[in-house]
């Protein structure tokens, strides 16, 4: 077996808890924009309380999860939905010039806003252009 | 589990989605492109989830980023409308990469059952979730009838 086939089979593998149970995940609605300060991250989780929100980073893998729970009364049957799983999940990318160690989260009516800082050395400098 | 009945993997909301589809498929090769005249978009913006039990409807609005003030919700001749308003613009001098959340106006309209009593409505915005609980007349509730001898 090559290398290759070892990464993949591994991937596979690692993988296949995220579909346990066969639930799909849903992929919140996410706004990214970044200011001189650093990346600002918004996310979309209504129905996710701060208790069920897991926000982690991971050699430079940012993932967002959460779960959706709803007061469900007795006895209630389904008539129709357009959420038809409880878990959200998203990954991003960072790259080196972010601080991951200074990452804020704020989670206020069901919208996730992650403030990423750029580190100290790489924020933009006005470069003076001196005259000969 | 909280939410479960809409969550269940192989519960009875698949069938109904099947059921639903084998409609959809049938209905538009005798009238292509029939929907619901107040259908919004699938996938639009709040997300709805209904559900029902013998004493209430229950609709799940899910709406996050609002104050729970921001919604108007009415009901007129059983239908039942939410509208508001989501503005959330990205701070000035930002560069924006991505923008998938719904900024703006939104209305969604749901057809309730004749039961529902319309002085009867509660409603609680919890997580970014709008729940609307609406009680079915007692009148039409299933009750037992008692067989005399």
């Amino acid at each position: 077996m090559s290398d290759k086939e070892i990464v993949q089979r591994t991937e596979q593998e690692v993988s296949r808890p995220e579909q346990a149970g066969s639930e799909v995940l849903l992929r919140p609605a996410v706004d990214v924009y970044e200011t001189e300060e650093g990346v600002i991250v918004k996310a979309d989780l209504p129905g996710v309380s701060k208790e069920s929100l897991n926000v982690q980073v991971d050699k430079e893998i940012l993932t967002i999860e959460g779960t959706v729970s709803l007061d469900v009364p007795e006895k209630m049957e389904a008539r129709y939905a357009e959420v038809q799983s409880s878990r959200y999940r998203h990954s991003f990318t960072l790259s080196q010039d972010l601080d991951t160690s200074r990452i804020e989260a704020e989670l206020k009516n069901g919208v996730l806003t992650l403030t990423i800082p750029k580190r100290e050395e790489v924020k933009p400098r006005k470069i003076t252009v001196n005259a000969a | 589990m909280l939410g479960s009945p809409f969550f269940s993997p192989t519960g009875l909301l698949e069938e109904f989605d099947r059921l639903q589809k084998q409609m959809d498929s049938l209905l538009s090769t005798t009238w292509p492109g029939l929907t619901n005249i107040r259908a919004g978009r699938a996938g639009g913006f709040p997300a709805v989830n209904v559900g029902a039990t013998p004493e209430e409807i229950d609709v799940y609005l899910f709406a996050p980023g609002m104050q729970p003030d921001q919604f108007d919700i009415s009901i007129e001749q059983n239908v039942l409308t939410i509208s508001g308003e989501r503005n959330d613009p990205p701070p000035e001098n930002a560069r924006q990469y991505l923008q998938e959340r719904f900024n703006g106006k939104f209305s969604r309209v749901i057809t309730l059952p004749d039961d529902v009593d319309p002085e009867r409505v509660e409603a609680n915005y919890r997580n970014g979730v709008l729940h609307i609980r609406l009680k079915r007349q007692e009148a039409t509730r299933p009750h037992q009838i008692e067989v005399k001898a």
